[in-house]
């Protein structure tokens, strides 16, 4: 993580509900690096600010100042 | 069981009618085998955050298994959530089918009854398959398949309780209240709830933590299984009624007189 990116007001990037170094512009293929998913990232979902972007968007969706990405996948579950 | 008696849920067939949930699955290794012996076909799973450290792929399991996945929105507690946690599903797995859960409460993890309403007509209205996890109350269920849930999912006590279920006469009315499949969720704790959930009338049944839980999950997994069939069986030959005199098995007549 970057200092300056929590310096002086400037804005986050939340990826999962910590802060990234990702910055405004960057795609969601970055994103999904930065959380070590390969290329094919199977049975995975990304939405930002609460809108699902689709997978065929993950190459060219950019990332706004202080967006909000949740990337889920598959768990254990009832 | 013969091969006709399948169950038809949103115009797929189903030949087994035992539905499994992946939670509380001390290892993968074990739930790929319970999902071997159950014969189970529909396996709900949950969407959470990435975790890079995970190990092994829940995902691979599952497609190894060869079954279907219905994913739900555990955890949800409000409208909001659960429908766009089902958006994400349905981009995961490509898959429109969801298991609608809304949460009300922490401690019991009861429905929220309007929640739910509201989620589901959102739902459907964006071209779900929604089952949705209900409370056994006959009049929510019908409200639910009213407005075009494929099928519905009433727990028999609170999830994860093993209570079994503590109200089997409104069960029963709520498969007389509605035309689409009832499928008892929630509750189960041992065979025998599943084999009753059967007996009452549903279509099928779901375990989770009944299964995964239990000291040697195969061998439960094995269980369940009979029981839903055993319990299919029984509800389709018709039980005889409850008496409160005996009625004796064995004529009574050519019976010796020794006096």
């Amino acid at each position: 993580m970057r200092a300056r990116t929590l310096l002086g007001g400037a804005r986050v990037i939340m990826l999962n509900g910590q802060t990234s170094d990702l910055s405004a512009g960057a795609t969601i293929r970055a994103a999904l690096a930065q959380l070590g998913l390969d290329a094919e990232a199977r049975g995975v979902a990304v939405a930002v600010d609460g809108e699902v972007v689709s997978r065929s968007k993950w190459d060219t969706y950019t990332l706004p100042e202080d967006a909000r990405i949740e990337v889920l996948t598959a768990m254990q579950g009832g | 069981m013969s091969t006709e008696d399948t169950l038809t849920i949103a115009g797929r067939q189903l030949r087994s009618r035992l539905l499994l949930g992946t939670g509380g699955f001390p290892s993968l290794e074990l739930l790929a085998e319970a999902i071997a012996v159950s014969g189970t076909e529909l396996v709900t799973v949950a969407l959470r955050r990435v975790d890079p450290a995970a190990r092994g792929s829940l995902i691979d399991v599952l497609a190894d298994a060869g079954v279907q996945l219905l994913p739900n929105t555990a955890g949800c507690f409000t409208a909001r959530d659960a429908v766009i946690t089902a958006r994400m599903a349905r981009e995961a797995f490509a898959t429109d089918w969801i298991k609608l859960e809304v949460i009300g409460d922490e401690d019991t993890l009861l429905p929220d009854a309007p929640e739910l309403l509201r989620a589901a007509e959102e739902l459907l209205d964006e071209g779900f398959v929604v089952l949705p996890y209900t409370t056994d109350d006959p009049v929510l269920a019908r409200r639910l398949a009213d407005l075009g849930c494929a099928a519905v999912m009433p727990l028999g006590s609170p999830i994860g309780s093993g209570m079994g279920i503590r109200n089997p006469y409104n069960i029963a009315l709520i498969r007389e209240a509605v035309d689409v499949p009832v499928v008892l969720d929630a509750g189960v704790g041992t065979a025998s709830d599943a084999a009753l959930a059967m007996e009452l009338g549903c279509d099928a049944v779901m375990a989770a933590s009944a299964i995964a839980r239990a000291q040697d999950p195969v061998s439960m997994a094995r269980a369940m299984r009979a029981a839903v069939e055993a319990g299919r069986l029984a509800q389709r030959a018709g039980r005889i009624p409850r008496r409160l005199y005996a009625t004796a098995s064995t004529p009574e007549e050519g019976l010796p007189d020794f006096s």
